[in-house]
Parts: structure tokens; C-alpha cells; sequence
């Protein structure tokens, strides 16, 4: 027979002002197993948990309910109390009368008579818990951050400073992500590429940092301190290790007319390629869509003209497999196709751009020399309309563009804006908005500059239409706050699409078991308190594949993510949840269905030899519980048909019994 | 009518939720039908919202839209301003009598040269 203690928390006026904390104690005093109870008005002060321990001692209690907040508030702060005073932490339960009961109710006797019944139940499961221990787990000292953006390079660099080798898995044949292709960044209009490359050069210099460029992640096994990683890295037909990046071959390939993806296609590029002249690594990739010699043997000019003798046309993809104690999604974004959008006529006319193409139009590297030309005839603009929010703030049923606010458009339209009147005085410039939203340190100010010192025509209201007509865009938009419908004969429209999470973090979730809201951004496991760690144990997020981001956030998120790690890999070993499945093998049927209900993929099946009663052995199929593994979710004893699976601190035995005293 | 009850009224018909309108004016910027207009798309959805309606009953904006539903295909909110348009043309019409056609009447109208069609939209719109 347990000794119980029950303790009952008045929370200030927070549980006493609705429940009689008294009349709780009192009536639980009569339960079975209960040698002690009482009341106090913070459990959870210096001085509560003081008279806990000094129960514990002086009444030789085995188990201890606590009638509080709930669980997920202070449970690990009782059994911390629970372990100083020499008791197994497992041996304590938390009644929520606060969450759950005070706070719901209105009325005293109510809130009374529904708080003792939380604690009776606590009691009978306390009654039948037995003492638990965590199991632990050795942490591979490795970090993989997967992608290479702004987000992946900086959370790479802070991990691999504070002395833990990382890889980065980048897919593109270059780190540096969306970032490498802006022109200059708000608010402080420092150039993209001087922020940028010295980073992409520590990350190559790093003597704890391997890139693998042009790669994949293929397959995650294992949990939180133990992944074991597939890497696929894409044949390049270039030796990475011999190519020195001189650009000779790409001078000389004859197939010149493949669409620049770095450019976002406004320019061409050759069929053996280095994205741009800061890459890192800095090698050149065939593109075997376009090159002659890899569809039909015919041509090999590179091969010929690398004096390093780089070029292979023969390799192969190539699998590396890797063990990390953690991993960091850091997988970014991009804009949303314009397709459904057939209003604004950006598949119709040339110089309907986006605001990324707008970034390489006005980048020194980019198609124009950073001359701000018109794709279509190369002219100078001279009306230029920026629309806001276009796929962004759409109602669901609309199907044609997202829920949320991409949250940083406002804010490089802005920036669009104001750079155009400032480099070209003699244009018009018009942005269409619905509301300017620049919340951030110095961003509304920089707003303001726009519109006072640039002269730049915000106009509250969106564009309706755009229809190309001989060399203009003729552009009927309303303007609300003069209640006008206006006609703008323009020469460029650009238009701030919404963003959205790559289109691989979705596989890549599954593979991850991380979970992702409904428009594939990666989940937190806490929205507030814990917003760079993915629910599942192990992976933490860094950067815009959690939500819309600029960079100034993206990097100081990426800098949480990393302490996170650096607070994992410095462990040696890590404490497990001992409140994990597992199954009883004489019962178990080896019939899988709580092998496909399980989210985290922890059970497998083992054939094992049993002794029949017939005393002959039989081989069978059983399920085995990976408990490092286990989150303790619990799916997998209710789909157990056998009943064989049980969920060790939450066993249906002690369900039944808190279901029997609440029925009672 | 009772005010409340006549926006109460025109949303049941036309089915359309004018809080979900976050008034971007893309409807207005896409009616070909904007400058003859007294009160624009926007304008109508922001007003029944109000339950200001009794000046749209009024007004010839009523039969300025063309119910060419570029308003609907556009709102980036799924509002369907043309909708609220066509009710508040229902509203004034059921208001300027009462009922001036009986299910009876159908029979005796119903000839080889007359669409069904007509006859439903009439039954629909001079029976309160
Ligand atoms: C037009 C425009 C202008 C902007 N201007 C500014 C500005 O002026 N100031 C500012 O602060 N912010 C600006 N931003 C925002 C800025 O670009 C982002 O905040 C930043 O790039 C986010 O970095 P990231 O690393 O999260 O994502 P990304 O830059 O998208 O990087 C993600 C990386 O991961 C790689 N990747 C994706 N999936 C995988 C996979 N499955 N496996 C391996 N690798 C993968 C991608 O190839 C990419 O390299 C602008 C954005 C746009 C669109
Ligand atoms: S082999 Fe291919 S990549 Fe090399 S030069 Fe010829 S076409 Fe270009
Ligand atoms: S940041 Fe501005 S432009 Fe972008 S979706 Fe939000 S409100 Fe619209
Ligand atoms: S387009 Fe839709 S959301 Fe925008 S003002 Fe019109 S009705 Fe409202
Ligand atoms: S349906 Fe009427 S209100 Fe809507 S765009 Fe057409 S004319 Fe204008």
C-alpha cells in the first residue's frame, strides 16, 4: 500500500477564490492510501516545496499528489522536489484544478466539488505507479544544418565556433540562397554580396565545416542524438577536389543558350556553369539536360580546355552516409508561382516582373550590369508600379494565393522604390498598397524616407488589371483614399509576390518526423518559449522555413538554433523519458497496427523464439519499442487490438482507475 | 424595414460575408463600371456591413454593375461583391410591392416562346 501525500495549492486567488482548498484537502484525506494532506498558498515557492520535502520525511510518504496548475506548468518542478527529498520523481502527480477547473468555473461549489474529484483521481493513479527510470543515450558530437541560406551558414558558423564539426547539405551547386541574389538590403542599404561572401568564405575556410554543395538529403534514421544520415550527392561530372574554378571550360562550351536560374531566367547561361563569381564551393557543374556531350557524346570541349583535368564525364551519384546528434532544417523559401494570377499579365508581358527579378535587374551581376532596363526591349522605364500583397492575405477560398502576410515585401518595396527615384530622379514611381506594414528597428522610418524624400507615390488601394498594350502596360488600379478609379500607362510592373516554404520541406518533414502547419512551414515546438526547436526531438529550425522572415531575424534565429545544438552536442549522454510503449510479447501478435499509427517510426518487429505450452518452440513476429525513440504518444496502445502495448506512467490499469474514481 | 433585419436579409441571399472583406479595393480597381458609379464595389461590401443600406437602395449604382463577376473572380478574399450588388436589386424590388405573383399565376404564362428561366427569376423576385 502507497503512503500518499496530497497537497493542495490556492494559487493566490487563482484556485482558492473558486474551489475550497480546505474542503479538497479534507475530502482527500479519507482516500485510499492518503496519510497526509493539506493546503498552502504557493505550492510551488521556496516554501511550498520546503514542506513537501518535510512531509516526505516526516510522514514516510511513497507518493505525492499536488492539486495545482497544470502539469505542463510546474510538473517538472514537483518532481525535482519529490527527488530532493529522496522519493522516485515518477512517483508524482498533478491534479490541474487551475487550467481545469478554477478557471472554468464560476461558482465556489462547483469548482469544489469538481476539484476533489480531479484529486481522487490523481490518487488512484498514484496508487499504482511504480518508480520509473530514464534510460540514456550516448550524443554523436556532429551537427547537419540542411540548406545553405543565409539561415544554414550562419547557424553552421556558430556551431562549428563553439567547436563541433557540421556539414551542410546545400541542394543548389552553391551555398548562399536567396540572399547571394538581392542587390541591396533594407533597412540599412548595405550590399547583399558584402555582407554575404565573407560568410560563404568562413564556411569554406571553417576547418569544422564540410559542404556538400549540389546535394540531397535522402534518408534520416535514428532519433535525438543518434541520426543516422543518407546524403545524396548529385554527379557534377566536375572533380570537386581538382576543378580550381578558372571558368576556362564555361568560356569555351558552345551550348550558351540555357535559361540562368541564377538570373531567374532572364538571361542565358552555358551548359557547364558556376552560378556566380562569388560561389562557394567555387567549381563548375555540367548541367546534363543541356550538354551535348552527356546526351550524345558529341563535343567533350571542356574536358579538352581544363588544364586540371576536372572534367568527368562518367561520375556517378554518389551516397554518403553520416551519424549527427542533431540536425537544423534551414531550408528557406520562395516566391509563389504567378500563374494563378493571370490579372497582372505576368505571363503575357515581359516586364511584368517580380520583385526577385527586379533584385537581379538592378544587381550589378545581374542581366543588365545593374542597369535598370526594360527584359522586354531593353529601354529605360520611366512609370514603374510596385503592387503589394500579390498572393499574400488571400482568403483560403480563393485557392489562388496564401492565408498570411509574407511580412517582408512592404518593407523591399520600399526599398525598390526608393533605390529607383534615387538612382533615376526622372521616374515615376507608384507602389499599390493595402496597408504598409513596417513594423522592425528603423523600418517605418524608412518608409517615411521613401515617400518624403523620394517622392515615391504610395497610393492605398490595389491594382485591378494590367493589360499590355503596344509598348505600355496600361495599369487600372483604384485609389481609395480619393476614391478614384486611376489608368496608369506604365513600362514595368513588379509585383511583390507572396512567399512560400520550398517545396521539398515537405518530403523532407516526413522523412524528419517534424511536423509543419497547413502551408509547410515547419512548426515550432512552442510558439514563444521554444520557437527554434521542431516538436521532434533533435531537429531545430533556423530561418524563413519556419515563417516569412527578413534577414536580420533569420539571423539571430539562426544563432538560437544553434546555442540549442551547442546545448545538445555538449551533452554525453542524454536522459531519455522513461514514459515510453512497450509491448508484452506474450501477447503481441506481430499484426502491425501500432507499427503504422506510431508518428515517430519507434516500433519494429523481431522474430523471437518462444516456448509453447506444448513445450515445442515457435518463431514469432513480435513488436519491439525503441524507447530512445518513443515519444510517449500513446497511439499505439490504443490501436493495439491485444491489448499488448502499454505506455509505461500512463498504463491503462492506472487509466481505469482515475476513469473508475471520477465515475465513482 | 427593420434595419438589422434587412442586412440580415441581403447576406442570407446573396450568401456573402462582408467581414471578411479586409477593403484592399482590388473589386473597385477591376469594375469596368467604376466611373458611372456613386458607391463602388468596395463601397457596397463596406456599407451592408454597416447596415447602410437604405442609400444603396437609392442609388443608380445598383444598375450601373454589369454582373460581369470580374469583382468576384479577383477579391483576393473570396467576398463576391457582385452578389451583394444583386441582392440589395432584389431587396429594393421586393420592397416596391407586395406579392405580385402567385405560384398560380405560372401556369396560364407558361407558352413555347417564354424560357423557364424567366419565369423562375420573375417568381423569385415579385414574391416576398
Ligand atoms: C525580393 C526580395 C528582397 C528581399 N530583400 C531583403 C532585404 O533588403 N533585407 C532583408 O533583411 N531581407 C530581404 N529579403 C528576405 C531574405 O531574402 C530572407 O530573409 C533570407 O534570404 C532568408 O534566408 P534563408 O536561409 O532562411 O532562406 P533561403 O535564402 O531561401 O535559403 C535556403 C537554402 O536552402 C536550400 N534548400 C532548400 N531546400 C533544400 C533541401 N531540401 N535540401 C538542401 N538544400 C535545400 C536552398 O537551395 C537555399 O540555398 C528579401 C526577399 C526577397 C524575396
Ligand atoms: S561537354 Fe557539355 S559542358 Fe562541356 S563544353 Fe561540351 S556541351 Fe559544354
Ligand atoms: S508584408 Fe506588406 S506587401 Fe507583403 S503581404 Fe504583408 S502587407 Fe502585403
Ligand atoms: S476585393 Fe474583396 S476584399 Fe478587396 S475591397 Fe473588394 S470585396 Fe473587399
Ligand atoms: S460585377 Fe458589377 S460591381 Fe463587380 S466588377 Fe462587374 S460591374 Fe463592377
Amino acid at each position: 500500500m502507497q503512503r500518499i501525500g496530497v497537497f493542495v495549492c490556492w494559487c493566490g486567488s487563482n484556485i482558492a477564490g473558486t474551489v475550497d482548498v480546505k474542503a479538497v484537502a479534507e475530502a482527500l484525506k479519507a482516500e485510499p492510501g492518503v496519510v497526509f494532506s493539506t493546503d498552502y498558498q504557493y505550492m510551488c515557492s521556496q516554501a511550498g516545496q520546503d514542506m513537501i520535502k518535510e512531509s516526505v520525511r516526516e510522514h514516510k510518504l511513497t507518493g505525492i499528489v499536488i492539486c495545482s496548475c497544470s502539469p505542463r506548468m510546474h510538473e517538472a518542478t514537483f518532481r525535482k522536489t519529490a527527488a530532493a527529498a529522496g522519493l522516485n520523481p515518477y512517483m508524482v502527480e498533478i491534479a490541474n484544478i487551475r487550467e481545469q477547473c478554477s478557471w472554468v468555473h464560476k461558482e465556489m461549489p462547483i469548482g469544489t466539488e469538481k476539484a476533489i474529484i480531479l484529486g481522487k483521481a490523481a490518487v488512484a493513479k498514484v496508487n499504482l505507479n511504480t518508480p520509473l527510470t530514464p534510460g540514456e543515450s550516448p550524443v554523436t558530437k556532429r551537427a547537419l544544418v540542411i540548406g545553405g541560406g543565409i539561415a544554414g551558414i550562419q547557424t553552421a558558423l556558430d556551431i562549428a565556433d563553439a567547436g563541433f564539426p557540421v556539414d551542410i547539405v546545400e541542394k543548389k551547386p552553391t551555398i548562399g540562397g536567396k540572399m547571394a541574389q538581392l542587390d541591396k538590403t533594407f533597412p540599412t542599404l548595405d550590399c547583399a554580396a558584402c555582407i554575404l561572401t565573407p560568410k560563404m568564405v568562413d564556411v569554406a575556410q571553417h576547418e569544422k565545416i564540410r559542404i556538400f554543395s549540389y546535394s540531397e538529403v535522402s534518408e534520416v534514421k535514428g532519433f535525438v542524438g543518434n541520426f543516422d544520415v543518407t546524403i545524396k550527392k548529385h554527379a557534377r561530372y566536375v572533380k570537386e577536389d581538382v576543378c580550381t574554378g578558372c571558368g576556362a571550360c564555361v568560356e569555351k562550351c558552345p551550348m550558351k543558350k540555357v535559361p540562368n536560374e541564377f538570373n531567374l531566367g532572364m538571361d542565358n547561361r552555358p551548359a557547364i556553369y558556376i552560378p556566380f563569381a562569388q560561389a562557394v564551393p567555387k567549381v563548375a557543374t555540367i548541367d546534363p539536360n543541356a550538354c551535348n556531350m552527356l546526351k550524345n557524346g558529341k563535343c567533350g570541349l571542356c574536358a579538352r580546355v581544363c588544364t586540371a583535368g576536372a572534367i568527368d564525364y562518367k561520375q556517378q551519384d554518389e551516397y554518403i552516409q553520416e551519424k549527427y546528434g542533431a540536425i537544423v532544417v534551414a531550408t528557406g523559401f520562395n516566391p509563389i508561382s504567378m500563374d494563378k494570377f493571370d490579372e497582372f499579365a505576368y505571363n503575357q508581358s515581359k516586364d511584368v516582373i517580380t520583385s526577385l527579378e527586379f533584385e537581379r535587374l538592378t544587381n550589378a551581376a545581374g542581366p543588365t550590369a545593374g542597369k535598370l532596363l526594360r527584359p522586354s526591349d531593353g529601354k529605360h522605364p520611366h512609370t514603374i508600379v510596385f503592387v503589394q500583397c500579390v498572393g499574400s492575405r488571400c482568403d483560403s477560398c480563393a485557392q489562388k494565393g496564401k492565408e498570411y502576410c509574407s511580412k517582408i515585401c512592404c518593407m523591399y518595396t520600399a526599398k525598390h522604390a526608393m533605390l529607383t527615384r534615387d538612382k533615376y530622379p526622372d521616374t515615376e514611381v507608384y507602389v499599390f498598397y493595402i496597408d504598409v506594414r513596417t513594423p522592425g528597428k528603423s523600418f517605418d522610418e524608412f518608409y517615411r524616407r521613401a515617400v518624403e524624400e523620394y517622392d515615391v507615390h504610395y497610393i492605398k488601394g490595389m491594382v485591378g488589371k494590367v493589360t499590355p498594350q503596344g509598348d505600355k502596360l496600361k495599369v487600372q488600379a483604384s485609389d481609395l483614399l480619393s476614391n478614384k478609379q486611376l489608368h496608369i500607362d506604365a513600362d514595368l510592373v513588379v509585383l511583390a509576390a507572396a512567399i512560400e516554404p520550398d517545396k521539398s520541406a515537405r518530403p523532407l518533414a516526413t522523412m524528419l518526423t517534424a511536423s509543419m502547419d497547413t502551408n509547410d512551414f515547419f512548426t515550432e515546438a512552442h510558439p514563444k518559449l521554444r520557437p527554434v526547436e521542431s516538436p521532434t526531438a533533435g531537429v531545430f529550425l533556423s530561418g524563413t522555413c519556419q515563417g516569412p522572415k527578413d534577414i536580420p531575424e533569420t539571423v539571430s534565429q539562426a544563432g538560437a538554433a544553434a546555442s540549442k545544438v551547442i546545448g545538445l552536442l555538449a551533452k554525453d549522454k542524454l536522459k531519455g523519458n522513461p514514459c515510453v510503449a512497450h509491448s508484452n510479447e506474450q501477447m503481441c501478435n506481430g499484426c502491425s497496427s501500432c507499427e503504422r499509427v506510431c508518428p515517430y517510426g519507434a516500433i519494429t518487429y523481431e522474430d523471437k523464439e518462444f516456448r509453447m505450452p506444448d513445450r515445442t518452440t515457435a518463431i514469432r513476429r513480435v513488436a519491439a519499442v525503441n524507447p530512445a525513440v518513443c515519444q510517449g504518444c500513446g497511439a499505439c496502445t490504443v490501436a493495439c487490438p491485444s491489448g499488448a502495448m502499454d505506455l509505461r506512467g500512463f498504463m491503462n490499469e492506472q487509466i481505469m482507475a482515475e476513469v473508475d474514481a471520477i465515475c465513482k | 424595414m427593420n434595419k438589422s433585419y434587412l442586412q440580415e436579409d441581403l447576406l442570407r441571399m446573396s450568401g456573402v460575408n462582408p467581414r471578411k472583406c479586409m477593403q484592399c479595393g482590388k473589386c473597385s480597381a477591376t469594375c469596368p463600371a467604376y466611373d458611372e458609379m456613386e458607391y463602388h464595389p468596395h463601397q457596397f461590401v463596406s456599407m451592408v456591413k454597416n447596415g447602410d443600406i437604405e442609400p444603396l437602395m437609392k442609388s443608380q449604382s445598383l444598375y450601373r454593375c454589369l454582373t460581369c463577376f470580374a469583382c468576384v473572380e479577383r477579391c483576393p478574399r473570396s467576398v463576391e461583391p457582385a452578389k451583394l450588388v444583386e441582392a440589395v436589386r432584389l431587396a429594393v424590388i421586393r420592397q416596391q410591392g407586395a406579392n405580385r405573383m402567385t405560384a398560380n399565376d405560372i401556369p396560364a404564362l407558361l407558352d413555347e416562346d417564354t424560357p423557364q428561366q424567366l419565369l423562375v427569376s420573375a417568381f423569385r423576385k415579385y414574391t416576398k
